[in-house]
């Protein structure tokens, strides 16, 4: 069958399979970003955002997202310029093995757009579902923290570019 | 800096400029940006995908196997089996050569001895098809009585697993032992016979799974030229390299990309040996990627320990007697199964070096269950559960405070322990005298900082919840001493960069970073002049790879030398081209400066030896071999809470106070140990594989086998202790195993602390708190 949706602002218009996961579609439309680390849900990697909320794309049809808007990682470093989270997860030293990062960008990008200012305990709740082995956590919700009082600070950038620093 | 003074006056000088500073990671933005830089991000046309047909029973014998309905199917290129690829033995070990490692695996065996175990290897053109093939190969087992109870797999009239002739290596395979070891110093005995107090206990550590997130993969190909070519997510790319040239009798170049994660479950070649089959078989490129499941059945996961422990010390607190006899579970193969025992000892007796008697023995069994094999820690953490417990238990029964008591019986610069002589990894160790060590600093003022002794005199119990604190010692190792060697080359370029190409296998760590920093120090310029590649077998110079916490001390030593010598050629070519003499340069900022004032820069340099004057390409390769292992150190303090209705324990503070030296990048270090830490907690409260009657994982998923996620995570702190290594380059020891060592014990000490329950078994479940504290309240 055919679908057609948006993927970080660009449109494609693809034959799937039945019953293709979104996952496996944006892998094999290059966004190779989305990472898929499991087969039971568990993990997070695969998150991207549809519509602007995090779903995991191992959960997702394809066929679902007909018609609908994808973010990827890729989304949110325009012109290589990277966003608040971004930029603050790499100086915190939030990015070890950089594996559950993609995932992790994107979800909290999510959170800041729907509570700018959340506590430690509410980045950990809405995080809860993103996995990492490397880092042991304290330094990503600290990274969040402080990219989110960045994107405070900046509220002066126009909407749909909060958290771009330049 | 005078050229006279080159290297030493930076050794000893503590003002830094690169080095002890937070530089970003080199890879950090390509990371965050989620670029294609993991295997399976590579585009390779025309691959086929490979799967693994695995075993259904814990061991029987492949009467045989009949592919014809799948090879008939469409878009299957080949199914093989044993009789498919050369029986040649070797260990999946990614260890130094010969490895201390038995060889006894086959790319496939004519016998299975896990469920899991491989049976067939499927190439097709879509992953589909190669699902689709799997079901169809039709195999005839003769299922063989299976060995799943380590303690009893040396039993009389026990199943032999491994029968084959062609195997090497193994202390006594007829029953079922890959390893043994046993030293001892003075008689444990009759010293145990002079002690006023004696502690003894069993304990018991479990066979936890890496859960790296990147699941392992490597493609191969052939090259336009005809060589083949291997990406693999590996920690080891020259050990793949070389046991792939072992098996197949084929010369390789291993290519190690970004990786998402190890912890030593990369430190073995796993889909390396399956993919060249495949491509030798049919000259396709071959890819294959583990499905979580295969990564959680049928890898490696940590040895699984029993340690049977009698210390003793007299009135005083003088600690007189370590008896440790062990018994370690390998599974179905004998990967690092010697010398995870060792380290086990190795890494852990040295630290209480004014003992008097001290014994270490053990077998490492086979069992018919996945195979263990190198995890962070690499044995430590399982001994120093059961030795550092027990020791926590003597100073409760001597009354001391456990600080006191360890601190009065651990080492100190200066100092040595007989057991570094005696025990290396695999085989004798090698002597050395302590010459950096802050471990009263660590616990001292790591005390002052938890509060220590005032949370030690509040009441345990308030309402439902009792609280309590433990503290536990460690120490790890820098590499694995007269064995493991590393190189790093640097080149010039015309624009004022370098290349700084090193073996050394970054696998999340920091290390191509920390190992830029380093050469940035040297060479007085910053990270970002360098452009680092790493772990290519065919351009980087050779490395061991990352294990046994070696590449800040190994490879990092390795890369000093290089840019020292780096720097001295800048310095000759400077002089040349300034005509003044080499005494009257130094270097500063990326220039040669002149005592008269001149100045050239390292891109002027390059660029007048590239076009016009003396020309020359200025490059160097610097090789390091460890000749000791300086420990770094740690004390780790824990706070817990026990719900006494539920048997909960949650982890409300963990504080770790480290000595690894100068740390070259600290927030990067930091990094290291809270994830140890909370691997490490994973371990003690969560992380538990449960397997069914016939030996089948049943948690073979992150839905059933629990890691830690963000809100298990409560206060975690990690402080470092003012230390500076002199053999270690800037003054660095090593970071990122040390983590694991302290979470058991100071977690279990602490429960201790709180309820008075002596935990000896891993992990911790409520269930056995809430049973035990039910016990305690009958025998009231
Ligand atoms: S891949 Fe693990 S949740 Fe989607
Ligand atoms: S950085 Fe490795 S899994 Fe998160």
């Amino acid at each position: 069958m055919k679908v057609e949706f948006k993927v970080n602002d660009r449109k494609h218009s693809i034959e799937i399979e039945p019953g293709e996961l979104l996952v496996e579609t944006l892998r094999r439309l290059g966004y190779k970003s989305v990472k898929h680390a499991c087969d039971t849900a568990s993990c997070g990697a695969c998150s991207v955002q549809l519509d602007g909320n995090p779903v995991l794309s191992c959960r997702t049809f394809t066929a679902a997202v007909d018609g609908h808007e994808i973010k990827t990682v890729e989304a949110f470093s325009k012109e290589g310029e990277l966003s608040a989270v971004q930029k603050a997860l790499v100086e915190e030293g939030a990015v070890q093995c950089g594996f559950c990062i993609p995932a992790l960008v994107v979800t909290a990008e999510a959170l800041l757009n729907e509570n700018p200012n959340p506590t430690e305990e509410e980045i950990k709740t809405y995080l809860n579902g993103n996995l990492c082995r490397c880092t042991g956590y304290v330094s990503q919700n600290h990274a969040i923290m402080k990219a989110a009082e960045l994107r405070r600070n900046s509220a002066s950038v126009p909407a749909g570019n909060q958290g771009e620093l330049s | 800096m005078k050229v006279p003074d080159l290297g030493t006056t930076l050794t000893t000088s503590t003002k830094f400029k690169v080095v002890d500073t937070s530089v970003p990671k080199v890879d950090g933005y390509a990371l965050v940006k989620g670029k294609t830089v993991f295997t399976d991000d590579f585009n390779i046309p025309n691959a086929l995908v490979v799967k693994i047909l695995r075993s259904p029973h814990a061991h029987a014998i492949i009467r045989f196997v009949d592919a014809s309905e799948a090879l008939a199917l469409e878009g299957v290129v080949c199914v093989l089996t044993h009789k498919d690829v050369p029986r040649v033995a070797y260990t999946r070990a990614g260890q130094g050569y010969p490895e201390p490692s038995p060889y006894d695996t086959f790319v496939l065996d004519k016998k299975v001895r896990y469920v899991g175990d491989a049976v067939a290897i499927v190439a097709a053109e879509t992953e589909e098809i190669a699902n689709r093939a799997l079901k169809l190969i039709k195999v005839e087992y003769e299922v063989l009585p299976a060995v799943l109870d380590y303690e009893h797999a040396s039993d009389d009239g026990m199943p032999v697993i491994h029968d084959e002739p062609e195997i090497s290596g193994a202390y006594d395979p007829s029953r079922n032992i890959a390893s043994h070891y046993e030293m001892h110093i003075e008689d444990v005995d009759k010293e145990l016979a002079k002690c006023d107090v004696v502690v003894e206990g069993t304990y018991y550590t479990p066979n936890p799974s890496h859960a790296m997130m990147e699941p392992h993969t490597a493609i191969s190909y052939f090259d336009p030229n005809g060589r083949l070519t291997i990406i693999s997510s590996t920690q080891v790319p020259y050990h793949v390299r070389r046991i792939i040239r072992h098996i197949f009798g084929v010369e390789s170049r291993v290519i190690k990309p970004r990786i998402g994660g190890g912890f030593g479950g990369k430190q073995a070649i796993h889909v390396e040996a399956y993919v060249t089959a495949v491509t030798l078989k049919t000259g396709r490129p071959a890819r294959c990627v583990y499905t979580r499941e295969e990564t959680m059945t049928a890898t490696n996961t940590r040895h699984a320990m029993r340690f049977k422990v009698r210390v003793g010390a007299s009135k005083d607190g003088k600690l007189r007697v370590i008896d440790m006899d062990g018994l370690s579970n390998t599974g179905a193969y004998g990967e690092h199964a010697l010398t995870t025992f060792m380290v086990a000892g190795s890494k852990t007796l040295p630290l209480y070096n004014k003992v008097k008697a001290v014994r270490f023995k053990g077998d490492v069994v086979y069992t018919n269950i996945e195979p263990a094999g190198a995890f962070r820690g690499y044995g430590a953490p399982q001994s120093m559960f059961a030795l550092d417990s027990a020791l926590d238990e003597l100073a409760y029964k001597l009354g001391m405070d456990p600080i006191d008591f360890k601190l009065k019986n651990s080492i100190r610069e200066g100092e040595t322990s007989p057991v570094f002589r005696m025990m290396g990894e695999g085989r004798e160790g090698v002597e050395q005298i302590i010459q950096s060590c802050k471990i009263e600093e660590c616990a001292l003022a790591g005390a002052k900082l938890f509060n220590w002794y005032e949370k030690k005199k509040r009441p345990k119990v308030k309402g439902t919840k009792a609280r309590g604190c433990g503290v536990a010692f460690a120490m790890q190792g820098s590499s694995i001493p007269a064995i493991d060697m590393g190189g790093a080359t640097i080149k010039m370029n015309d624009d004022g960069t370098f290349n700084l190409m090193i073996g050394a296998t970054d696998l999340g760590t920091g290390s191509d970073t920390i190992l830029a920093q380093i050469a940035a120090e040297a060479l007085h310029t910053t990270t970002d002049k360098f452009i680092v590649y790493s772990s290519d077998t065919d351009v980087t110079p050779f490395d061991k790879g990352a294990y046994a916490s070696s590449t800040t001390y190994v490879s990092g030593n390795a890369t000093k030398r290089a840019a020292e010598r780096m720097a001295q050629e800048i310095l000759k070519a400077a002089s040349e081209i300034m005509d003044k003499p080499i005494e009257e340069l130094h270097l500063e900022d990326g220039k040669v400066i002149s005592e008269s004032g001149h100045s050239i820069t390292y891109s002027e340099i390059q660029t007048k030896l590239f076009y016009s004057f003396k020309q020359r390409q200025l490059e160097v390769t610097e090789s390091f071999v460890s000749e000791v292992s300086p420990p770094p150190y740690m004390v780790s303090f824990a706070e817990v809470e026990i719900d006494l209705e539920t048997g909960k324990v949650d982890v409300l503070n963990f504080l770790s106070y480290v000595d690894c030296g100068t740390p070259i990048n600290p927030k990067l270090a930091r990094g290291q140990v809270e994830g140890a830490t909370v691997q490490g907690i994973g371990m003690v409260l969560y992380e538990e594989h449960v397997f069914d009657k016939n030996g089948r994982m049943v948690t073979n998923d992150f839905f059933t086998y629990k890691i830690p996620s963000r809100k298990d995570v409560k206060n975690i702190k990690v402080e470092f202790a003012k230390s500076y290594e002199p053999t270690g380059p800037f003054g660095a020891k090593s970071v990122s195993e040390i983590g694991l060592d302290t979470p058991a014990p100071a977690i279990a000490n602490a429960i201790f602390d709180a309820v008075g329950i002596r935990v000896k078994k891993l992990p911790i479940k409520s269930e056995d708190i809430f049973f035990a504290l039910k016990n305690m309240a009958k025998s009231l």
